[in-house]
Order: C-alpha cells, then structure tokens, then sequence
C-alpha cells in the first residue's frame, strides 16, 4: 500500500466514523446536520469567490490563445473558426465545447513504442478518459441537481422531469436511478485509472486520491440509504427545509448513516475551494482558450507595460561607423 | 557525433512505465542528477553582462556551489508573487490541474527519454509544488492538520529543487503540444517561461540563449555578425544566385523611403541549410522588384528575426523586439514583412505589438501587387512571407517552374510556434504544392497543431546536450522515417530557421537521406526571373531534374 492513497483513504474512513459515531454515541446532530453544513456552505462559497476574485485580479499581459487550427488570414483559405477563432463568437463556441463537452480531451491518443521489429512510434485515439470524465461530472450533476427536492417544496416540476429520465430504465422498488450507479461507476474508474496506470499513479498525489474516496463514501453511503437501509425521508426534508429556510431543526428518527453521508458532503464542499476541484471555476479564465487569436489584427494593451533600456540605431551607429562606411552601408552621421 | 550516443542505444533506454524500484514512494523526495548530453553549460559572465542582468558570474552546473546570492530563497520567493500577480495564465495554471494525465504522453522529451519528469504535468508539478508551500491558502491550513502536507502536495524550496527546476525547465522546448490536449489549456510553456525568468533573477541561464542575446542586443543577431559582414554574406549569396541564374539579385540595405522592411532570422543568413531560403528571399524580391518596382529593403541593425530573449524574460524579448519597429519607423517603409521563422512568429504574432505598439507610424499592409489587404495584421503591420508568397501565387503573380523541383518528394513540418502560438498550417502547403509535384503528408498525429518539436527549440540547439536533443527528436524522426519508407520522401519542408539547423541534425542522426528545405528554397528554384539563363543547377549547385541525364546524352 502506498502512502499517497493510505492517508486519504483513512481520512475519508475517520470522517465517516466521526460523524457515525458522534451521532449514534454522543447525541451531536446539531454539530453534523446544522452547524458544520452551514460552515461548509459558507467556507465553499467564500472561498471560491476569493479564489475566483484572485485569479481575476492578476493581469492579462498578452493574448497567448493556443491555436488548434488554421488561422485567419487570406480570404480564400479556410479559417478553423472554433479551434482558432479570432472573434468573441469564436471563443464563446470554443468555450462551451470545452466546458460542456471537455473538446481538449477528446483528443487524447495514447502513444506506444514498438520496441525491437519496427522502432514505431505510433499513437491511437485514447476516449476512455474523456467518457469516465464526462460520464463523472454529469452523472455528478444530475444527482446534485436531484437533491434540489430536499430543498424545494413544492418540488418544481422541472426536478420531476429529470427524475423520471434517470429512471427511465424503471428497475427495482425504489427505482433505480441511473445517475448514482453511473456516478460510482465512473468514479471507480478514475480510481482505477490513478491506482493501475503507471504514468497517472507516478503523477498523483494524496490530494488527488482524497476527494475520489470522498465522493465514493458519499455515492456510497447515498446509495446505501435509498436502496438498502432505507431512512426516515419525511425526517430528512424535515431537516433539510430547515436548513434551507434558516429555522433548523433537528427530526427524530434519522439515523448516523445520513449524518455520515451529510458530513462527507460538507466536507467536499468545504474542501472545494482548497483544491484542485476548482477547476470547475478556473476554466472559465483559462487565457490560452478564452482569448481570440487576432493579436495581429487587433492590439492588446499590457496594463503594467514598462519602457526598458534598448540598444538604439544611433549607439549601434556609433559603434559600426567606421565599418559600415567602409562597407558601403548608409549611415546617418558621415564623421 | 562519434563520441554520442547510438540512435540504438538511445532507443534502448525508452520506457513509458515509471520505474517503481528505483522510484520509491514520492517523485518529491528523488535529488536530481545533473547529467551530461541532457544539460547546456552555463552562460558566460559577459554575456550576462552585457544585458546588465544579476549575478554575472562564472558557474558550472555540475558543481556543487551555483554561487548564488545568500538570500537566493528570498529572491524566488520574491519573483514567483511578482509573476502570479501580473500573469493570470501563471496563477491560474498553478492552482487547476487535475492531474489527469492526458498530457504525460504528448510531450516529445517524455516520448524520448520515458524520464517521467518529462511528462508535462510533473515538469509542471515540480514548481507547483513549491506554489502549494509558499503561496496557497490550502497548503498553509493543510500543513497545520497531520498528513495535511502530504494531503496538500507540497515542499519547500531547497538547493535539490531548484537543481531540478534548472534541468528540467531546460528540458521544454515551450512547444505546447501539451497544451493542446490540457482540458483547462495549461500551457507548459508558459510555466516554463516563468521558471526560467525566476533563473535570470538569480544568473542562471544557459549560454546557448545568453550570449545570442547579448550578441543580438549589441550587434543587432545573434550570431553578432557585425554590420560589414552581414552585408558581406549577402554579397556572397547574389554571387551564387547569379551563377545559377546569371541574374543579379543584389539587395537595399537601410534603404530610406522603401516600400517594405524585411526581418529574417540570422540562422539564414550564417547557417546551410537556412543560406538556401535565403537565396530564395533574394531571388523573391528581385523578380519582385523588376516585374513590379516593389522595393524591399534589408537592415544590419535590425537583422536578426529571432528572439532569444523569449528564452530569457519577457522583459528581455521586448528589448530585443524593440529593434524592429525602431527601424522601421527610422526608414519610413510602409509595413514589415518577416522571413520564415519559429518562435520569431509567436513573438510577432502574440507579443510585439503589445509590447513594442502601437505601430501607428506604418501603414496598415497591403500587397501592393494584388491589392490584398492582409487584414489579420492591420493593428501589427507585420507580414508573414508565406502569407505574402501564397497570395502572390493565388493571384498569379509569380511564374514558376515547378519541374525544377520535381526530384523534391516533400513532407512538411509544421514548426511548434507557428502551428499552436499563431496557426499558419494551410499557407505553408499551399505554397508547396504551387512549387513541387511530390508531396505527402506525415501521420496525422504528427502535423499541424499537433506536430512534433524538432527537440531543439526554445534556446535549446546547442552541442553539449546531444542526447536530449536526439531524444526529443525522435518523435518528429519516427513520423518522418514513416513517410520516407512509404513514399520515398526525401525532402522535409519546414518555416523556422532553428528547424533549419535542428532537423538537419536529426536526419542526419534519425533518418540519414531526407534532406531539409526552406519554403523559401523552393520558390528560389522554381521562380522564373526575368532575364534569366538556361538553370541547370538548383540553389545547392545540384543539377535540376533531367538536366543530369540531358548531360549524359550527349
């Protein structure tokens, strides 16, 4: 076993027990289902405007898009407008394909030399990354928006919808929903990929193996309460309407799983803007995508543009004279 | 090379899974081992003199002492805050890989050597590292919970580390093929240009960027070829092109009032195979200049495209930018046009006009022969010459012979700086096919803005770091070799003077009969100047196609 994944691991597993625990010995569901949530709550919104705000204050010297494609120039020659865009339309397209459907890593190829035989070097489209990644953040999402029905009442319609897609395959009592399933799934994946690809694993660190096993005990946990253990609902919306309205209260019947599962969320949430989850915030500021490549055409001003010491044409002038004349170079001053 | 290592003993050593047993637990806790072929000696004294840059001094990095400033720590603490304030992109890209891995595989150094620290993200790491020390809020509170450090990624920064950031950020050719693939387009070359004006701060460059740039900042190249010997090369090529052509192509040099200024890289001017594309300028402007009266002039003070202070600091590019405008205005031309170049093209395209603007004293360009208006460069006023050639072509405005290049199999070689920092894929081909018969592209996963760096850029040609070189070469070898077996290419084409030199190293080493071509070469051939005599010999004093066997008819 490896450090970097043993102390995450055991983190993510003293977490659990602590919120089990404090809930099931020492009677503390007011610390775990109101005081450390709306900590939380507060911790990942601040800090992920002071991280946002951060970034936003440092400046932008240069434009320095990274071009993926032809760039606009004469007229008859096919501009690759998305991948190269030189207008704001451009870059707003390049931007949503690459929020919403991760465009940089669908290119992703996997290179593999053929040692010996041939001396090849050659290189295969690699989409497993790219389908986990994805099939992760919006299976995430759909289950994030899910909870909004602990949050709402009434229960827009809208959430009513999006339940009734994710368990459109209509399996077991309650019915199974797609998202959490595909959500473990896919985690697991990623975990697999950190642990088994040797490359990845070189590159990881313990925070990269930490919010995994957080999200898988919160999946799991998630899980477990809708389809194994079952929970007192009408508890839980009791609570979590309190929350939401600012009149907590504190329901009977709940048991330490749910303030396990609750307490594991918050500390994502807590935990978000300390790390590299926000990814989420930064790509939107991302100056080699969300810049347009027409530097040439349009200037760019550098806020902080200094004047520096050069060597000018009259000391150049001054030093060659004698040489350029000799040369028969046109000089400005014939001493 | 007879004392380098073996391309077969090169590719021994390759292997992309990072070796556990001789890696054990964390790549944070390995000391770095400075190792000849794979680093370029120090820069000299003088040269850093010369720029009045800090600590000049002479130092040998395979020493145990670098000879720093007593509050060196001080000093990079000091750099880093002031680079994440004013670059977004550096403050950004310290805070949001995922560490996902879809760059490890992407860069030519790691497909080299398989040396783990290679893969983008832990050349990336290896400063982010320190970032999650000294200046995340997340490191600070992490620190203080047990296993918070290890949770957090971080290390303080220790002689090992900057040993390690010295010979691995010399080890990125600021490519950005990595970038390419990133989902949040971190640029390594960008973490790269930040580490390496953090070694300035403390006099640690390498003297294969130094002295160019003290020689560029003084004599106006970076070969310092002085203003009497420059013009002295050129007399020499219009004697060549007059052999072959039996015209005189003879160039202005600082000519007041002309209509176009032209900036080329030295390398073309100093260094085979560059001297050809040279020619092919020459040739160019000639037949311009009589067919249509388009008076082109040349500059000592200005002659030198490149910019190895884009190697050193931003500070440093804009002084050696500067030349460019200054000139310009000095002679009164309307606008610039610029050679065939790399990272020449990156700094014109991304930086000059930011940095060295606005160009309100030269006129938005405009070919005077066609009328195009070349409205991608109207705020810049710089002109890239195969934008300018392709439109001459389109609009039939050059006869050429295509024939004379037709023993040419051409592959071409998007160079890095071009394809990803600008995105001139299409010009380039087109102006090939217009002047050659023979051309086949190299594997897809190897061109345009994924193309394959020579392994030589960004400062890194020199001669004492041949293994690094050949090692990150080989990528761009192995595709090239794949279209030398197939179609019998034996021609690469390529828009970069650093290319010019780099791939001619790496065939001779990799792929032994392809040879290496300007653009610019190809036009030269092809071109039919007015007045010219019956060629049978092409700019390299070969025979033309089918002149050879004529010869031996009779």
């Amino acid at each position: 076993m490896n450090q970097k994944y043993l102390i995450p691991l055991t983190a993510v597993f003293l977490l659990f027990l602590v919120a089990y625990t404090g809930v099931e010995g020492a009677g503390l569901q007011w610390f775990f289902g109101i005081v450390f949530p709306y900590v939380a709550v507060i911790a990942f919104l601040a800090g992920f405007v002071y991280k946002v705000l951060g970034w936003a204050s440092s400046a932008v010297p240069f434009r320095i898009p990274t071009t993926c494609g032809q760039q606009k120039s004469l007229p008859w020659i096919k501009q690759s407008t998305i991948d190269n865009p030189d207008t704001s339309t451009g870059v707003f397209v390049r931007m949503i394909l690459e929020i919403f459907l991760f465009r940089s890593l669908f290119r992703n190829t996997k290179a593999a030399f053929n040692k010996n035989a041939s001396n090849r070097l050659s290189y295969s489209w690699e989409i497993f990354l790219w389908v986990g990644a994805l099939a992760f953040h919006y299976s995430f999402l759909v289950v994030l928006l899910r909870h909004f029905r602990f949050f709402t009442s009434p229960v827009p319609s809208c959430l009513k919808i999006l339940e009734r897609i994710d368990g459109i395959v209509q399996l077991g009592l309650p019915g199974l929903m797609l998202s959490g399933v595909v959500l473990l799934l896919a985690v697991l994946f990623l975990l697999a990929r950190r642990i088994f690809d040797a490359k990845v694993a070189y590159i990881s660190q313990a925070a990269d193996y930490f919010p995994l096993f957080l999200i898988i005990g919160i999946a799991s946990t998630g899980l477990s309460m809708r389809y194994f253990t079952k929970v007192d609902i009408i508890g839980i919306k009791t609570l979590t309407m309190g929350l939401v309205t600012f009149s907590p209260t504190i329901p009977e019947g709940v048991g330490g799983l749910f303030y396990a599962h609750i307490f594991m969320v918050s500390t994502l949430f807590a935990y978000f803007p300390l790390s590299k989850l926000m990814h989420m915030g930064g790509i939107f500021l991302s100056p080699t995508r969300n810049m347009a490549n027409n530097t040439r055409a349009k200037r760019h001003v550098n806020p902080w543009n200094y004047d520096v010491k050069t060597h000018t044409y009259e000391e150049y002038e001054d030093h060659f004279r004698e040489k350029m004349i000799e040369a028969g170079l046109p000089v400005d001053k014939k001493e | 090379m007879s004392d380098q290592i073996k391309p077969d003993e090169l590719l021994n050593k390759i292997d992309y899974g990072p070796k556990k047993k001789s890696e054990p637990g964390n790549w944070m806790n390995t000391s770095v081992q400075i190792r000849p072929g794979m680093y370029c000696y120090a820069a000299k004294a003088e040269s850093v003199k010369t720029l009045s840059l800090p600590n000049a001094r002479p130092w040998n990095p395979l020493e145990d002492d670098w000879k720093l400033p007593d509050n060196w720590q001080e000093i990079i603490f000091q750099g880093l805050k002031e680079r994440l304030e004013k670059f977004r992109t550096f403050k950004v890209f310290m805070d949001i890989c995922v560490r996902c891995g879809a760059c490890a595989d992407k860069c030519h150094f790691f497909l080299g050597t398989g040396d783990p620290k290679n893969m983008p993200v832990l050349r990336a790491e290896l400063l982010r590292s320190v970032y999650r020390n000294d200046f995340s809020t997340a490191g600070k509170i992490l620190s203080k919970i047990p296993g918070g450090k290890a949770l957090a990624g971080a290390r303080p920064m220790t002689m090992d580390v900057l040993k390690e950031w010295w010979y691995y950020f010399f080890q990125c050719t600021e490519c950005r093929r990595c970038s390419v693939f990133c989902p949040y387009g971190i640029d390594t070359a960008e973490i790269t240009i930040m580490a390496r004006e953090i070694f300035n701060l403390l006099g640690l460059n390498i003297d294969w960027i130094a002295t160019p740039v003290s020689n560029c900042f003084q004599t106006g190249n970076h070969l310092g070829i002085q203003p009497h010997a420059f013009k002295d090369m050129l007399d020499f090529f219009v004697e060549d092109i007059e052999d072959v052509t039996g015209v005189n192509c003879a160039p202005n040099f600082q000519k007041k009032g002309a209509d176009i200024l032209f900036i080329t890289p030295s390398g073309d001017v100093f260094a085979d195979p560059g001297t050809y594309t040279c020619q092919g300028y020459l040739i160019l402007f000639q037949y311009l200049k009589e067919k249509y009266g388009l008076d082109v002039t040349w500059s000592t003070y200005a002659s030198e495209g490149g910019n190895f202070g884009f190697f050193t600091s931003h500070e440093t590019m804009k002084r050696l930018n500067a030349k460019m405008y200054a000139e310009a205005k000095r002679l009164g031309v309307k606008w610039i046009l610029g050679g065939e170049c790399g990272h020449m093209w990156r700094v014109i395209h991304q930086y000059m006009d930011t940095m060295n603007g606005p160009a309100d004293f030269l006129e938005e360009p405009v070919n005077p022969i066609t009328g195009t208006k070349f409205e991608n460069a109207r705020s810049t006023k710089m002109v890239h010459i195969v934008e300018f050639t392709a439109d001459l072509i389109k609009h039939g405005k050059l006869e050429l012979d295509k024939s004379r290049n037709s023993n040419r199999i051409m592959t071409f070689h998007d160079s890095c700086n071009p394809a990803r920092g600008m995105g001139i894929l299409d010009e380039p081909r087109y102006v090939i096919e217009n002047v050659c018969d023979n051309f086949y592209e190299m594997p897809p996963n190897t061109i345009r803005e994924q193309t394959f760096c020579c392994g030589s850029g960004a400062g890194l040609n020199a001669g004492e770091n041949m293994e690094l070189r050949m090692a990150g070469a080989l990528p761009r070898a192995n595709a090239l070799k794949y279209v030398h077996e197939k179609f019998g290419v034996n021609t690469l084409g390529t828009i970069c003077a650093i290319d010019r030199a780099a791939l001619s190293t790496l065939c001779e080493y990799w792929v032994p009969d392809v040879e290496v071509y300007g653009i610019h070469e190809l036009v030269g051939n092809a071109l039919i100047l007015p007045g010219e005599k019956n060629r049978t010999e092409d700019l390299r004093f070969e025979p033309l196609p089918g002149v050879e066997e004529e010869e031996s008819d009779e």
